[in-house]
């Protein structure tokens, strides 16, 4: 059995993906990427390894994607998150045609064909707002664990309304609306709410179209889910694995590359080594 | 005498001044606005009533200005941050043609005709990165308070480029400066001549000409002014020492006294029992 690899180096948290010949995933791991980008690529690696019981020897190719690509030192070569998120959520959802990234840092749109290849996209990675990022300035501003986020802003039942459109400002904002007596659920709907707006206008520019795939660490955020389909009116597809989607999509064009190097002979298959660099 | 305040409610701190008949400061005081905006424009005025030796009866007029004056219960007159800012820019500088003003919310670009009137103007408020809360969030990063930044970016020998435009992002590049040595002096000396890079370009909207007059509590730090002057290639005005971040409420005290004549003149008499309240 021969396994395949990705490995995302984001500029938040480094995901790693261990796949089988038949593409399915055997092992994950995720981790903070940290100061030390080489290391924390290294060690997501060895992670999924763990997780998956597999030995380094057996993976045959390894992909390296996202900001740090060119850090994954031990992989065979690299390929953009753009391509790797779209590839993944189309493995996930064969009738993706629209998909949104939202990530630690940026958030990106991609627009999809029929073939599942890229016909264009569109990324915001220079202003805060409507990213990751401003969940987490939410976060810390009400001191609630990230991970609560949504659940909570789920509870909500009269949203307020954030104006702002800066991370830094919304923090005096939201910290404003609770000294007026405002529910923490309702200010975090608000905020969630505002993220999906922001969001939907960078997708309006490479265009709306069903079925939309949701990937990147945010689409764990239920709230972020019910704020998107209520402002977008459509649901959306989101896999258990949407934090791994760039990573998945690293792992199987790796596969792509282990099929392509097989030299099928008359009694039984064969698989030629890649030399890749 | 006649004695008439002005309040500067801004979004970071409010400013109260007092002064006599002749346009003289005889209380100013400072504090943090916060969230409870009438509560703090309260406790400015009567600090400074304190400072100056004055009652409440004392005074005949008081006008409010800034992003809180609408919460100001006890003023008799509300006038625009622009209007009050090109009158005490106007009263320090008779021949300021050009106003940047520089707040930790905020960034403006004034332009005043011949007769020292707001003719155009431009602002930011939408983005933290073209604010004073730039430079507040990279003292942050490292570690340094607010008031240590003018300090701090005066040790400078060479400014380290902060390239990005985001207030947030900026974490992570002045964390890659430091771990490659940069010191945080030149990384709070690159902010700063990133921050006037923007202003700069807000002052050419408004087709910006001498002479210019820098206020608003960024300015209290002198690497600012410093770098406005290399950059424009021109001096600068900018008010004495604390005076810099009371000119807004200075320009609305005066207002006060013009007004107020005015009332006289038309034989209105005022008491502050029965307020006039007017935008």
């Amino acid at each position: 059995m021969a396994y395949a690899a990705g490995v995302d180096v984001g500029s938040t948290q480094t995901k790693a993906v261990i796949i089988n010949e038949e593409a399915r995933i055997t092992g994950r791991s995720l981790i903070d990427t940290g100061a030390n980008v080489v290391l924390a690529a290294e060690n997501a690696y060895f992670e999924a390894l763990k997780d998956a019981g597999v030995r380094e020897e057996e993976i045959e190719y390894v992909i390296g994607t996202g900001y740090g690509r060119y850090r994954v030192t031990f992989g065979n070569t690299q390929v953009t998150e753009i391509s790797c998120h779209a590839r993944g959520a189309v493995h996930m959802f064969a009738n993706t045609r629209t998909v949104l990234d939202m990530g630690g840092q940026d958030t990106k749109a991609i627009q999809i064909n029929q073939e599942g290849e890229i016909v264009d996209f569109c990324m915001n990675d220079k202003c805060a707002a409507g990213t990751g990022r401003f969940l987490g300035a939410a976060s810390s501003a009400l001191d609630i664990p990230l991970d609560d986020l949504g659940d909570t802003a789920l509870l909500s039942e009269r949203p307020v309304r954030i104006s702002t459109t800066c991370t830094v400002f919304a923090e005096s904002e939201v910290l404003s609306w609770l000294g007026k007596g405002k529910k923490i659920e309702d200010i975090l709907m608000g905020v969630h709410q505002s993220i999906a707006k922001r969001s939907i206008g960078l997708m309006r520019r490479v265009g709306i179209e069903h079925e939309v795939t949701f990937t990147g660490g945010v689409a764990k955020n239920s709230g972020m889910i019910y704020a998107l389909e209520d402002n977008l009116g459509l649901v959306l597809n989101v896999s258990e694995e949407s934090h791994y989607m760039g990573a998945l999509g690293a792992a199987l064009f790796a596969l792509d590359h282990i099929q392509a190097s097989r030299i099928p002979t008359a009694d039984s298959t064969e698989v030629v080594r890649s030399h890749g660099t | 005498m006649t004695y008439v305040a002005g309040i500067d409610i801004g979004s970071t701190y409010t400013k109260a001044v007092i002064i006599g008949e002749n346009n003289e400061i005889v209380g100013k005081t400072m504090c943090s606005t916060g969230f409870k905006l009438a509560e703090v424009a309260r406790m400015a005025l009567d600090l400074s009533l304190e400072e100056a030796g004055l009652d409440e009866q004392d005074l005949a007029y008081v006008v409010a200005t800034g992003f809180g004056r609408h919460q100001v219960q006890f003023k008799d007159l509300n006038v625009t941050d622009l209007t009050a800012s090109a009158r005490g820019t106007a009263h320090l500088f008779p021949n300021t043609r050009t106003i940047l003003d520089v707040g930790g919310q905020t960034m403006k670009a004034i332009r005043l005709d011949g007769q020292l009137r707001v003719k155009s103007f431009r602002l930011n408020d939408k983005c933290a990165a073209g604010t004073g809360a730039f430079l507040e969030k990279t003292a942050r990063y490292m570690g340094y308070a607010t008031e240590e930044i003018g300090m701090l970016a005066a040790t400078s020998k060479k400014a380290v480029p902060i390239s990005g435009v985001c207030a947030v992002f900026a974490e992570s590049e002045v964390i890659n400066h430091l771990s490659h040595g940069a010191a945080p002096a030149d990384i709070m000396h690159g902010a700063i001549v990133s921050l006037v890079d923007r202003s700069v370009q807000l002052m050419k909207r408004v087709r910006m000409s001498p002479e210019y007059t820098l206020i608003g509590g960024i300015l209290r730090f002198n690497t600012m002014a410093r770098v406005v002057r290399e950059q424009l290639g021109s001096d600068v005005n900018v008010p004495e020492g604390e005076l810099v971040q009371f000119t807004t409420a200075l320009g609305a005290a005066i207002l006060g006294h013009y007004r107020l004549s005015k009332l006289r003149l038309e034989g209105v008499e005022m008491h502050r029992e029965n307020p006039m309240v007017s935008a």
